[in-house]
């Protein structure tokens, strides 16, 4: 699906219902603005003007009923793990997670003497892109943005067999 | 370009000859605006996944677990403050189309007058909601109403000299200046006060507790 051919004039675009869905869902992630710790930091500098994620559609919501992706920026502690697993559960379908970082990837840093620490996000909820580093620079996180849109855009929807 | 419209011009009778009065195309307008919505609320729930759960279903109190009721009582001083802000918002609804057009230099090329006339508009406007606020101000509704604290009273026979002459004592209590020669004076009267017999002796000697260590281990 190519969107210059949508300002054509005289154009008529044919396409099948599921890459259209898919073509629209991965136009507007939406993630839920949610940060746990200095991973939060990067994810804000990619959403503000320098780095600019809204070029992608990407928007943070307020609330988890309006997001489409969770991104799990920072350490992922047993009493975060809890609401973590809450605001995922609460999110509508389809959801997609960005594990960024290296702490929510694996537990980093706090891997082998972290007791209060969840060794990755995975173990919670399921996780569809990970961001590697300590922090991830702002163009790594847009990367995963990218993947994850590369993911939805192989999807189907509906006729899933 | 026009000649797209053509079609669509005649059929909704904004040709020459008009077939639907002006209330008829405001009704047209009414009527696909609910079209619409109709039409894009059942295409989303023909369209979208649903699967609910108990979690999902809950209220959404940022991932903590709901308790209570949503429905407490909200203090009303609130009220005036939100009023408040509501005319500014309005305000900046008007300023910002009004920004765009002011900047078009295709107007103020056509007439010069153009720039004044809006400027000094914008301004009578702006003078009209600060006159506003400036009444507000006056009139004290900023100001964020305090509940007047009443502090308990209570009747005691005790009278307040007694008091103050107890807080004067406490207040003069000196430490004891140090000395090595009456440290071990006390030291020699604690020895001499307890005499050491089998029983302490014996809980002494026993080996020191060992703390529990924390040990993490990871599979």
């Amino acid at each position: 699906m190519n969107p210059e051919s949508m300002n054509e004039s005289d154009g008529v675009m044919v396409t099948k219902l599921n890459d259209l869905m898919n073509w629209s869902r991965m136009s507007s992630l939406w993630p839920l603005s949610f940060g746990i710790a200095c991973c939060a930091i990067e994810m804000m500098g990619s959403m503000a003007s320098t780095y600019d994620l809204d070029r992608f559609g990407v928007f943070p919501r307020p609330s988890a009923r309006q997001a489409d992706v969770i991104i799990i920026a920072g350490t992922v502690t047993f009493k975060m793990a809890e609401r973590i697993k809450r605001l995922y559960e609460q999110m509508p379908d389809p959801k997609y997670v960005i594990s960024m970082g290296s702490c929510s990837n694996c537990g980093g840093p706090y891997w082998q003497h972290g007791y209060h620490v969840v060794k990755g996000v995975d173990r919670v909820i399921p996780v569809d892109v990970y961001v590697q580093g300590c922090p991830p620079r702002p163009e790594a996180l847009i990367g995963a943005i990218l993947e994850l849109q590369k993911k939805i855009s192989d999807e189907k929807l509906i006729g899933a067999v | 370009m026009a000649s797209k419209w053509d079609g669509f011009i005649k059929f909704v009778g904004m040709g020459e000859v008009s077939q639907i009065s002006e209330f008829g195309k405001i009704l047209i307008f009414i009527i696909t605006g609910f079209v619409l919505v109709a039409l894009t609320l059942f295409v989303g729930k023909l369209l979208a996944p649903k699967n609910p759960n108990p979690e999902k279903l809950t209220s959404y109190e940022c991932g903590e677990e709901p308790t209570g009721s949503a429905w407490i009582p909200f203090n009303a001083r609130f009220y005036v403050i939100a009023l408040i802000f509501l005319l500014f918002d309005v305000e900046m609804v008007f300023i910002i189309p009004w920004a765009t057009v002011f900047g078009n230099h295709e107007l103020i090329a056509t007439d010069a007058r153009w720039g004044k006339l809006t400027f000094i508009e914008m301004f009578v406007f702006l003078g009209i909601l600060i006159l506003g606020l400036v009444y507000v101000w006056r009139k004290g509704d900023l100001n964020w109403i305090r509940p007047n604290a009443e502090v308990p009273h209570t009747n005691v026979a005790v009278p307040p000299a007694l008091y103050i002459k107890l807080n004067n004592e406490q207040s003069t209590h000196r430490v004891k200046e140090f000395s090595p020669l009456t440290q071990k004076e006390a030291a020699a009267a604690l020895t001499n006060a307890e005499p050491v017999t089998a029983t302490t002796t014996a809980a002494t000697m026993l080996p020191p507790v060992r703390k529990p260590m924390f040990k993490p281990t990871f599979k």
